[in-house]
């Protein structure tokens, strides 16, 4: 995974709360058995509708996403973030993201920033009146600069640590095998196996 | 300290805790379907790595099987399948793959077979995992890099879960199912309302189910927002298990009813947030809308969005009404439909498919009306046939259907047409969700059954009119 500790790109502005995985990915685009090449089923629905913000060329190379709330709900599918990274985005910002969407999020790389809606309302009506504007997200300092606008997001502290460290989770676990060990060794012995 | 049921299951499974770090727990069963594992095992393979406990990991086919006879004969959904069988095959994973008399729905499978027991640590690449929650597990979906690290290590980091209590009081009155208390619950806290939360669902309407009944509760957990659902294990629970193909026997099934009578959360135990509902009050639900929080009383009309207030909330109204296609006002037992779906991990076991064969026998589907019934495992099917459902669902004119998700999600050939409508009872009415462009109403068994039969939305006391 590669390291993350400040990105400045293409903001765009996604005015919707409740953006659920099906519409991130629909579901016919989730039978590739790769990470990548999922750029093309990102909004695929959406991206039909001439007026869609991606649709704009202006924010078509964008890599900050700023969406509304409950971003990233319903189903498990880490497509959604592949779809998102395989696009080229690098950070999504929203109010309040879904649980399963902003862990998958943090074991890629895609940073999910939460970032107040009065803010977030805010870079909408900036990236709006300029499209195509850039957007900065500081990591370290955990900024969001917008133009003149500068807001702060939560990221919480050990995802953002493996994110600027660029760690990978299943390297970090196997360092505590004997751990692992001792705990199967006193498994009580009711439990079922599948085999 | 007194605990939750959720914090108890927890606490008994933390490997590592560290100051600042989130806590290592251990999984001890982890279930696979074919299209969320094979990156994971592309993962293993880059790393030169193994499967830790291939003895608590099980895998089935389900998403992209066809639920009439034949081969799949969709290329991409072939390689997937076929990708998953040559992965178990190679990492030592037993797999119940299409044909097998094991196979089906995951949710369903790992419950019938006795594996899914209470106290135990439950994954899969899959949302609707929550459904193990129904026995006193903590039971949650995970992507699938969380699948890959529970393949290498069986472990996952994570960070506590907040607790929510949701308690349901009061007799459930007659007609009124478990998927109607969960689409009233979501529909009260919204699709963000559980977010961070494992909910336990309490009170006497919620003890009073069968295992079947709760696990369609725990099922849609995740349409609420939360990480899980879980309800605590009592004698309906181990009624279920007892006898059950890996479920203990001997001294190991006493020994751990003594250990699962514990699992219940300490009266003086705090939630951090709790919801009450009153089951008196509750009558058939259905949605309206494009997510599931968008639902209401089968007695009322689609709202009107003029009338709300908050903007956000105004314009997801409208949003989702022009998607459906419906107008403000409309009586919701107007609306027709052209198919009824009963099947998928919410509502595709035994019990409901003789709720729906119940309100179904001796009527008709009503014309011009397209029903699938799919059972939600092979071992569903066999079952419904030996009581004859099967002959119920097609002599009332309902297409008799092979084991697999179906319609639920449009990855395999059941699907809706743009501009169709149905009544589901599966678990999501997300745009496109059962095809492109097509508009889901989610329902209970009951009301998919009697919505075939008079081709609106309704329920059976809808039909005892008639």
């Amino acid at each position: 995974m590669d390291a993350f500790t400040t990105h400045t790109g293409i903001g765009v502005p996604l005015r919707r709360s409740n953006v659920d995985t099906d519409q991130i990915i629909p579901a016919v685009y989730l039978k590739r058995v790769t990470r990548d090449g999922f750029e093309d089923g990102l909004f695929a629905a959406w991206r039909t509708d001439e007026s869609f913000v991606l649709n704009n060329p202006r924010y078509a190379a964008g890599s900050v996403l700023v969406a509304g709330p409950d971003f990233g709900t319903g189903s498990s599918r880490e497509h959604a973030v592949w779809a998102l990274m395989n696009y080229g985005f690098r950070a999504v910002l929203s109010s309040r993201f879904a649980d399963i969407f902003r862990g998958n999020s943090g074991k890629q790389g895609l940073l999910t920033a939460q970032v107040a809606q009065d803010d977030i309302e805010l870079i909408w009506k900036y990236l709006e009146q300029e499209p195509g504007a850039q957007v900065t997200v500081d990591l370290a300092a955990r900024t969001v600069t917008a133009g003149d606008i500068v807001a702060p997001f939560s990221v919480d502290d050990y995802t953002r640590w493996r994110l600027m460290e660029g760690l990978d989770d299943i390297g970090l676990t196997l360092r505590h095998d004997d751990l692992i060990a001792q705990f199967e060794a006193d498994r009580p012995a009711y439990l079922p196996v599948t085999s | 300290m007194a605990g939750t049921l959720a914090e108890k299951v927890w606490e008994a499974h933390v490997v590592r805790r560290a100051e600042g770090e989130p806590d290592l727990l251990y999984i001890d069963l982890h279930l696979l379907h074919e299209v969320t594992s094979p990156q994971a095992f592309d993962g293993l393979r880059l790393e030169g790595r193994t499967v830790r406990r291939t003895d608590l990991t099980l895998a089935t086919e389900d998403h992209n099987v066809p639920t009439t006879p034949g081969p799949i004969t969709d290329l991409i959904s072939l390689t997937q399948v076929e990708t998953l069988r040559r992965n178990c095959a190679e990492f030592g994973v037993p797999l119940y793959p299409m044909g097998d008399v094991e196979q089906g729905i995951v949710h369903v499978v790992g419950p019938q077979l006795g594996l899914t027991q209470p106290g135990m640590t439950i994954v899969c690449g899959d949302s609707h995992t929550s459904t193990h929650g129904a026995f006193g597990a903590l039971a949650f979906g995970i992507g699938t890099s969380e699948v890959e690290h529970v393949l290498a290590t069986q472990t996952l980091p994570l960070k506590p879960f907040r607790t929510m209590a949701v308690n349901v009081r009061g007799a459930l009155p007659d007609g009124v199912t478990a998927k109607d208390v969960v689409l009233a619950v979501i529909a009260k806290i919204g699709t963000g309302g559980g977010q961070g939360y494992v909910l336990e669902y309490r009170g006497d309407a919620i003890e009073s189910l069968s295992m079947e009944a709760r696990m369609t509760v725990c099922n849609m957990s995740i349409e609420a927002g939360a990480r899980a659902g879980m309800i605590a294990p009592d004698d309906t629970t181990f009624d279920y298990l007892k006898g059950r193909d890996r479920a203990p026997v001997g001294a190991d099934w006493d020994a751990a009813v003594e250990a699962w009578r514990q699992l219940r959360s300490d009266d003086d135990a705090v939630f951090d947030a709790e919801v009450d509902l009153d089951a008196t009050t509750l009558s058939p639900f259905v949605t309206w809308g494009t997510n599931p929080g968008q639902g209401l009383p089968l007695s009322a009309s689609v709202p009107d969005p003029d009338r709300i207030v908050d903007e956000t909330e105004r314009a997801d109204t409208e949003r989702a009404l022009a998607y459906m296609g419906l107008e403000p006002g409309t009586p919701l037992r107007e609306i027709p439909v052209d198919t009824v779906f009963v099947g998928s991990c919410t509502n595709g076991r035994i019990e409901d498919l003789r709720a729906a064969a119940d309100v179904l026998r001796g009527r008709r589907v009503a014309e011009g009306v397209r029903m699938l019934v799919v059972p939600g495992s092979a071992r569903v099917r066999v079952q419904a046939e030996a009581e004859g459902l099967h002959s119920v669902f097609e002599a009332a004119g309902a297409e008799w259907r092979l084991p697999g998700c179906s319609m639920c999600l449009a990855m395999n050939p059941d699907k809706l047409a743009a501009g169709e409508r149905s009544a589901s009872t599966s678990n999501r009415n997300f745009e496109g969700r059962q095809g492109p462009g097509g508009r889901t109403h989610l329902v209970s068994p009951l009301v998919a059954a009697a919505t075939a039969v008079r081709g609106t939305l309704s329920s059976p006391a809808d039909l005892d009119k008639d």
